[in-house]
């Protein structure tokens, strides 16, 4: 904590698994991260790549089933396994969540002042005027007008963007150091999207890390500072936005690009580009790489051996491929 | 019962509760049952004070022990066959066996509430082990516990409460328990968790109000059956004690004396399928202005 340039949050050889009646489900595998303070890092991959686990399981929340195992450290303390009443101690006051879908995040019968001021109210960390106070300066902060009238109503009586914005006043009201952001734009609109990103950069920019989960990468693009890209469960591309926009090394990150649609350029016909085959399923496991199958590159080496996260020579970017795209381009 | 909560939770959240109140007002039924179960209530408090009788008042004065109904003696319902005014007995009836409804639906409403939801939120072993117990206590004859419990304990009323409402509470206990379980999967819960609340405030304050439609109703519904099975008791003899009384007990008494003093049978009988009639169609009314599908 004393040294700002040590990192957040930690997450080390994370693994989650699921025991389900057909067996166990590896959601997530072999997951390394890191998040300094006034650092964005983003989470990017499809559904069923195991990145809302991968968040769950850094607060304790997994479902039942779930098991996480490695490591995850929030300003060195150790999270997996510890008890409820000490992970309770770092949410909301030390990690804050932001979740995906505005209209079921916040408690439909309760008035938005009580759910604004119960953190600080419970924790004993406000006295009721002040902990007012506080929720209207919260609201004030994303940018909600006459927070005093907002604060008498109830959820269903906001847009939706509005009520995503209270959502992310509630997370913030703790001050937590660390902000936990699952597809937080997902459900919105572009126009609202654009506002929510700006609110997020602002967080960021006051020193809050932000690890945040999505699958478009637009967001992305505007927010993030280092892209993790999954796929299967595991990282499989790790590198600065820029160079990962310019020059992705993964197959799947330079298909997953080539997937944005774009108003003018791209694909001649004005076809989307997809990727060709489904991700394997969870539970399915293969020796090799998981994405070999959809792989334009992928010979008799990736569907035996699995290509480990390693440093590509003299660059900070890291890559779990055989052929990588950018050595190649190296070489030429 | 049901208005009590109404109006107790009304002031709170005005939102989702005013709507359902302004529903409920504009389902006649239910709004006829509401206003003539108040009217039962009133009679029940009021009508023994407006008799010149006491409940264990014995009338030697007329010819007959059990006189019929007539506005010239003053015995407006008659008299029974010990010759005591049928109207005084009738509403303190009421009063003991709507007393005996309501708290032993609270009793039963507090337990299986708190029981249901804490299973329901937390889930798995415990979860297991607590609907386990209930699995346990459904097995047991019902009416064989209460006249266990009775006939230890000696008869007394506020035992009646508890013995009723301390089996009422399993279905009540099952019905919020399935619904926790499924609340606890919704992203609020999920939110109030990752803030880092304690377990029993997200049970009591984000899960419970959402099962408490659901609660009402049940509840309302769970009075005349606490009302029947209080009836049964004491039909049996083993409820309410002389010279106190209830609608169970006047109705048993009455059907000995169908036969030569029908009254003693009928008018008890009127009052308790009045209320019955009543609970039903607010029970009714309730659940559907309640319904979450009929908001906004």
């Amino acid at each position: 904590m004393s040294d700002p340039s040590a990192a957040l949050l930690q997450i080390e050889r994370l693994a989650v698994r699921f025991g389900t009646a057909r067996g166990p489900v590896q959601a997530v595998e072999d997951v390394s991260l890191e998040v300094r303070a006034g650092e964005c890092v983003a989470v990017v991959g499809e559904s069923g790549s195991g990145k809302t686990q991968l968040l769950l399981a850094c607060l304790g929340l997994l479902a039942q089933n779930g098991r996480a195992s490695g490591s995850v450290r929030f300003e060195g303390g150790e999270l997996l396994g510890a008890s409820e009443a000490s992970l309770n101690r770092v949410r909301g006051t030390g990690i804050g969540l932001l979740s995906q879908d505005p209209a079921s995040s916040l408690t439909p019968h309760l008035r938005i002042e009580t759910q604004l001021v119960e953190l600080l109210l419970d924790r004993g960390l406000a006295s009721t005027a002040e902990a007012r106070q506080r929720a209207i300066a919260g609201l004030r902060e994303v940018e909600i007008a006459e927070p005093e009238a907002r604060l008498r109503q109830y959820p269903h009586e906001l847009s939706g963007g509005m009520r995503q914005r209270v959502a992310l006043a509630m997370a913030l009201m703790g001050r937590p150091r660390l902000l936990l952001a699952d597809e937080p734009t997902t459900a919105l609109d572009v126009s609202v999207q654009a506002r929510i990103l700006e609110l997020l950069a602002r967080v960021r920019d006051r020193g809050l890390g932000l690890l945040i989960i999505t699958h478009d990468l637009g967001v992305v693009a505007g927010l993030a500072d280092r892209v993790a890209v999954m796929y299967a469960g595991r990282i499989v591309e790790h590198a600065p936005v820029g160079q990962l926009f310019a020059t992705p090394a993964h197959p799947y990150t330079a298909a997953l690009l080539a997937a944005v649609p774009r108003v003018r350029g791209g694909d001649a016909s004005g076809r989307l580009a997809g990727i060709e085959g489904d991700p394997p399923r969870p539970g399915e496991t293969a020796p090799g790489c998981a994405f070999a199958p959809r792989c334009s590159r992928a010979n008799a080496r990736c569907a035996q051996t699995r290509p480990e996260l390693r440093t590509l020579p003299g660059e900070s970017d890291a890559v779990a491929c055989h052929w990588p795209l950018r050595a190649e381009a190296a070489l030429a | 019962m049901a208005e009590a909560t109404l109006s107790l939770a009304a002031p709170r959240r005005a939102g989702l509760w005013t709507d359902a109140w302004s529903r409920l007002r504009r389902s006649r039924a239910a709004w006829l049952a509401a206003l003539a179960l108040a009217a039962l209530v009133l009679a029940s408090l009021v009508g023994p004070a407006l008799s010149a009788y006491a409940v264990d008042q014995v009338d030697w004065t007329q010819v007959a022990l059990a006189s019929p109904p007539s506005l010239d003696t003053g015995h407006w319902f008659g008299t029974d066959a010990n010759g005591r005014d049928l109207f005084v007995r009738v509403w303190i009836g009421t009063r003991v066996s709507l007393l005996v409804a309501v708290l032993a639906t609270i009793v039963s409403v507090v337990i299986g509430v708190g029981w249901g939801a804490t299973a329901g939120y937390h889930g798995g072993r415990l979860d297991d082990w607590m609907m386990r117990f209930v699995d346990v206590l459904y097995a047991l004859p019902y009416m064989f516990f209460v006249i266990i419990l009775t006939v230890v304990f000696g008869r007394s009323l506020v035992l009646i409460f508890l013995a009723i409402g301390a089996v009422g509470w399993l279905t009540m206990a099952r019905i919020v328990r399935g619904q926790s379980l499924a609340l606890r999967q919704r992203e609020f819960v999920e939110a109030a968790i990752a803030l880092g609340l304690p377990a029993h405030t997200i049970i009591f304050r984000h899960v419970v109000p959402n099962v408490l439609g659901t609660v009402i109703v049940y509840a309302t519904l769970t009075v005349p059956q606490v009302i029947l099975f209080e009836s049964f008791l004491s039909f049996l003899g083993l409820g309410v004690q002389e010279p106190l009384t209830s609608l169970g007990r006047l109705v048993a008494e009455g059907a000995l004396e169908m036969e030569t003093s029908p009254w003693l049978l009928l008018i008890p009988s009127a009052v308790l399928g009045t209320i019955l009639l009543c609970l039903n169609f607010l029970g009714d009314g309730l659940r559907d202005a309640l319904d979450p599908r009929e908001r906004r």
